[in-house]
């Protein structure tokens, strides 16, 4: 048993749905009791959709367990087929059906309902929401497509965008206006938005270019071996990403790479010189892996931050990540507990985090700023605005996103050098809310007390605090610990202005 | 005391209900627990159960969850299903990791899920064996919300149901109210009675473990809620006696319910409407003012949380709708009774759910209002009809009287916004 509050990823069934839904023509038909339908409202709500996701519960109750259930599968199953007519089914089971052992599938299987029928094994006790995508959407893969001959012209499948994807709406659409720029036409876009007869000419293309590997790469990997077709290995997250990226895919599909470069602002809005207070600023990136090794690139290289840690919640992506990790000299974090994440992103005081809702949250309470970069998110990051997170226009995307929860350079520099302005001093409001402005606290008599304890038993000596209360609010905190774990290092029991001011120096960058 | 004109061709009570059986869109009784943990203060829920679970808990939670929430869920392993005896340890284990980080927990509910009770998880026996581990600092009880026993609501009533057993033994004549209500709610109706000479008032759930209220047999109680069927049978086990009431929504249902009490307890006339007249106009003069954008609009329930019915009868007396169609997922007779006899018949009463042949039924009526789950909301929103979603009745703070303007105006509030877009061009 492990306690759990916050889970980043749901059961495997979810990752079915987010599958199902994302399709057309397809229904789900899962052996659930009442109340696992509250995944619906995932896609109702949070992704706004304006039908219902295309399953049927079973929706067993107490009194039906025992032979009972397996007659309720039958009828369920028979029901949707008459009632949605569609072009095939997949069958599979909740957690709870998975201990029951009804054999869903099996059952379907042998109903005659004359479309295909698509058995999933979902272990919900061991597996998780993104392996129930990825195996989910194999299955499909598997069943329906089928060798056939390629297109005249150059083509590919654009593979892995599901429902409740992040940002996997206006991804697909980037993606998709880079490739047509080069020539290259997209034969099938799936799961989001293929019907299982589109699953069925996937064999027409000429390669796979993969987006999300957490959701999509089991079938990429069916693919090249069962219809021989090469699948991209970079995610085109950032410019030099979608640089890599579109000379991998022009490689494959045998034309000369080309990209409108015109609408691309990343590089110049990076290069400015508003930006070179951004340079060293200490990031910490937590997520799925696919995000967090794009975005540690675009972080360290597209917005000269420094990398201060990275992890994922995914254990299936542990090894890549790891070795990135390596790559960037931290450690990788791969946990799916939120505390652990808490306490990493605790010691490694960064002053930015890119993460998840979750994330978002833990920023809030140490006050870091933070940036969402990955799912789990919540309803505002499905925006009803254009918001790639890939291509050129997801790199302008990703600047603002970045660089907004952080204070900007010339807002930075006003702020320290008007720290003592009776306009601007740490009590004061908000400038633009007129009247809550408050006049400055009146001096302070010096303590009778003449020092403060620190952690570890060391003392500050009053005029060292005062000193520390001259730095600027917003890092006053890391320079307190940064004070002090100098202090530890160095075998101090005191610290003065001139400890404050050594720890400085050796932290400085 | 006032007595209530039943409906012109008499009420509902008697009357057939439909009852389907089929895929059923509702919450199971897990999700009481998000409201249960905000009113005892002392009591920490642990859910023994499924990845599933917790990520229920997490949707419904929505960022409640983040702010150090006294729940949490104990996710069954795959280990866990191979014996037995070792689930048992885990158990302890966890709990006792749990109760030592979180030392204000004075009650801990085990809750019983799909999972834990398809594999037959006896946690009647852990809870029992984790109270004298744990004794005299911590209570373990244990209450099944799982799917299979329990729909969204009714979890709230086998929690309470479970705490009845357990509570102290009394003789006193006291006023037992039961059900979970916003704290200020509560204040309200403790304030009402109190004015009226009711009294001693205690409430189940209560807010600290020390505070639980005494059952015996001179204890009266009348349910706030209506989905609380168990907690009910329980009560009459211990001795006590139920005041039978329409449930206290609106201004009608608020002075039935208090009329009821009042009876009970020998309230003389003049002083009940001296109590009363005041709060009666404001709750009528509040209602008016949405009632006019409800008036002569139709209105179709599907079920949810068992409150379908007594605000159908809100909404069709005091607000001019006319019901299509009433689900609930429950119907317990004996609760309801009062306001089925003021319920005019008219709509289709109906128990349980085949969501498809609902939905078919709700397209074909084509109602003004649709009362819903969110996994429905949208979808019917994009069909053209105009929806008001329940799980919003449940948090939000609707009985007696002050409140009776927000609970007209809950339902107004769709059909204000639908009148107010206008998005096409203009010309």
């Amino acid at each position: 048993m492990k306690l759990a509050v916050w889970t980043y990823e749901g059961p495997p069934h979810v990752g079915a749905m987010r599958v199902a839904t994302a399709m057309r023509g397809l229904h789900f038909v899962l052996h659930a009791p009442q109340g696992d339908t509250y995944a619906d409202l995932l896609f109702t709500m949070i992704e706004r959709r304006d039908r219902r996701p295309p399953v049927t519960y079973t929706t067993f109750q107490a009194r039906d367990l025992g032979s009972d259930t397996a007659d309720l599968f039958r009828t369920a199953c028979t029901d949707a087929v008459a009632r949605f007519a569609p072009e095939a089914i997949v069958v599979g089971a909740s957690c709870t059906a998975e201990l029951i052992q009804d054999d869903p599938g099996g059952m379907a299987e042998t109903m005659g309902f004359g479309i295909p029928v698509i058995p999933l094994e979902l272990p919900s006790y061991q597996r998780k929401e993104s392996f129930g995508a990825d195996e989910t959407f194999f299955q499909i893969v598997r069943h329906l497509a089928r060798p056939m001959e390629r297109t005249a012209e150059p083509s590919c499948n654009i593979l892995g965008a599901t429902a409740l994807g992040f940002r996997h709406r206006d991804d697909v659409a980037e993606v998709e206006r880079h490739l047509t720029e080069m020539g290259i036409a997209v034969n099938v876009c799936a799961p989001l938005g293929a019907s299982p007869s589109d699953i069925a000419r996937l064999g027409a293309a000429h390669f796979n270019v993969l987006l999300y590997p957490e959701t999509g790469e089991a079938a990429a990997r069916w693919c090249e071996k069962s219809l021989g077709q090469p699948y991209t290995r970079t995610v085109p997250i950032g410019v030099g990403a979608t640089r890599d990226f579109l000379a991998e895919a022009a490689a494959l599909a045998g034309v000369p790479v080309a990209g409108d470069e015109d609408r691309l602002r990343l590089p110049w809005w990076s290069r400015s010189v508003d930006s070179t207070y951004l340079t060293g600023k200490r990031v910490f990136l937590f997520g799925d892996a696919t995000h967090v090794m794009a975005m540690a690139r675009v972080a360290r290289d597209e917005m000269g931050f420094e990398v201060a840690g990275m992890g994922c919640y995914n254990r299936e992506f542990a090894r890549p990540l790891r070795a990135l990790a390596r790559d960037y000299g931290v450690e990788a974090l791969i946990t799916d507990d939120y505390l652990e994440v808490e306490a990493a992103i605790e010691a490694a005081a960064p002053e930015l985090i890119l993460g998840t809702q979750m994330e978002r949250h833990i920023g809030k309470r140490l006050g870091i700023p933070c940036a969402v970069i990955s799912a789990p998110v919540h309803v505002q990051d499905f925006p009803a605005r254009y918001a790639p997170v890939m291509g050129f226009e997801g790199a302008n995307v990703l600047f603002d996103t970045l660089v907004h929860p952080l204070v900007m350079g010339l807002e930075e520099h006003l702020l320290t050098m008007f720290r003592d302005d009776f306009e601007f001093h740490d009590a004061a409001g908000p400038s633009h809310h007129g009247g809550k402005a408050v006049a400055p606290p009146p001096a302070e008599a010096p303590a009778p007390v003449s020092a403060t304890l620190a952690q570890d038993g060391v003392i500050w000596l009053e005029p060292a605090e005062r000193e520390l209360r001259k730095v600027p609010f917003f890092v006053r905190g890391k320079a307190r610990r940064n004070t002090e774990s100098f202090a530890a290092q160095k075998g101090l029991s005191e610290i003065s202005v001139d400890t404050l001011y050594e720890a400085k120096a050796h932290y400085a960058r | 005391m006032t007595e209530l004109t039943p409906p012109a061709g008499g009420g509902c009570r008697d009357l057939p209900v439909l009852r389907q059986r089929g895929q059923r869109e509702v919450f199971c009784g897990l999700t009481g627990i998000i409201w249960l943990h905000r009113k005892m203060q002392d009591a920490f829920f642990l859910v023994v159960g499924s990845r599933t679970c917790a990520h229920l808990l997490q949707s419904a939670a929505g960022v409640m969850i983040f702010a150090e929430p006294r729940f949490a869920t104990a996710i069954l392993e795959e280990t866990d299903l191979a014996g037995l005896a070792d689930a048992n340890e885990e158990l302890d284990r966890e709990v006792a990791r749990l109760l030592a980080r979180r030392p204000d927990i004075r009650q801990l509910f085990l809750v019983g899920s799909c999972p834990s009770e398809v594999i037959k998880l006896d946690l009647a026996r852990a809870a029992e064996r984790l109270s004298a581990a744990h004794a005299p600092h911590v209570r373990v009880l244990n209450y099944s919300g799982s799917g299979i026993e329990t729909t969204f609501t009714q979890g709230e009533d086998a929690c309470l149901a479970a705490m009845v057993p357990a509570l102290p033994q009394t003789d006193a004549r006291e006023l037992l109210l039961v059900g979970a209500l916003p704290d200020v709610v509560e204040d309200q109706a403790t304030q009402l009675l109190t004015d009226m000479g009711v009294g001693p008032i205690r409430w189940l759930p209560a807010p600290r473990a020390d505070d639980a209220p005494g059952v015996g047999p001179n204890t009266v109680f009348a349910l706030t809620q209506p989905f609380l069927g168990d907690t009910h049978a329980a009560l009459i086990r211990r001795g006590a006696t139920c005041i039978a009431a329409p449930f206290p929504f609106g201004e009608e249902g608020t002075t039935a319910w208090l009329a009821a009490v009042a009876a009970q307890f020998g309230v003389p006339r003049d002083r009940f409407d001296a109590v009363t007249a005041a709060p009666r106009a404001r709750a009528r003069k509040a209602v008016s003012a949405a009632a006019e954008t409800l008036n002569g609009r139709s209105i179709f329930f599907f079920p949810d949380s068992q409150l379908e019915i007594p605000l159908a009868r809100f909404l069709t007396r005091e607000c001019g709708m006319t019901a299509v169609e009433v689900g609930t997922p429950f119907l317990h007779r004996e609760i309801i009774g009062p306001d089925l006899d003021l319920l005019a018949p008219g709509p289709t009463l109906s128990e349980g759910q085949d969501v498809d042949l609902q939905l078919d039924r709700a397209r074909a009526a084509r109602p003004d209002l649709t009362v819903c789950g969110l996994g429905l909301a949208n979808p019917l929103e994009s069909e053209g009809l105009a929806t008001k979603w329940a799980i919003e009745l449940v948090f939000t703070p609707v009985h007696f009287y002050e409140q009776a303007g927000d609970l007209a105006a809950l339902f107004a509030r769709p059909l204000r916004r639908r009148a107010a877009l206008r998005l096409e061009a203009a010309e």
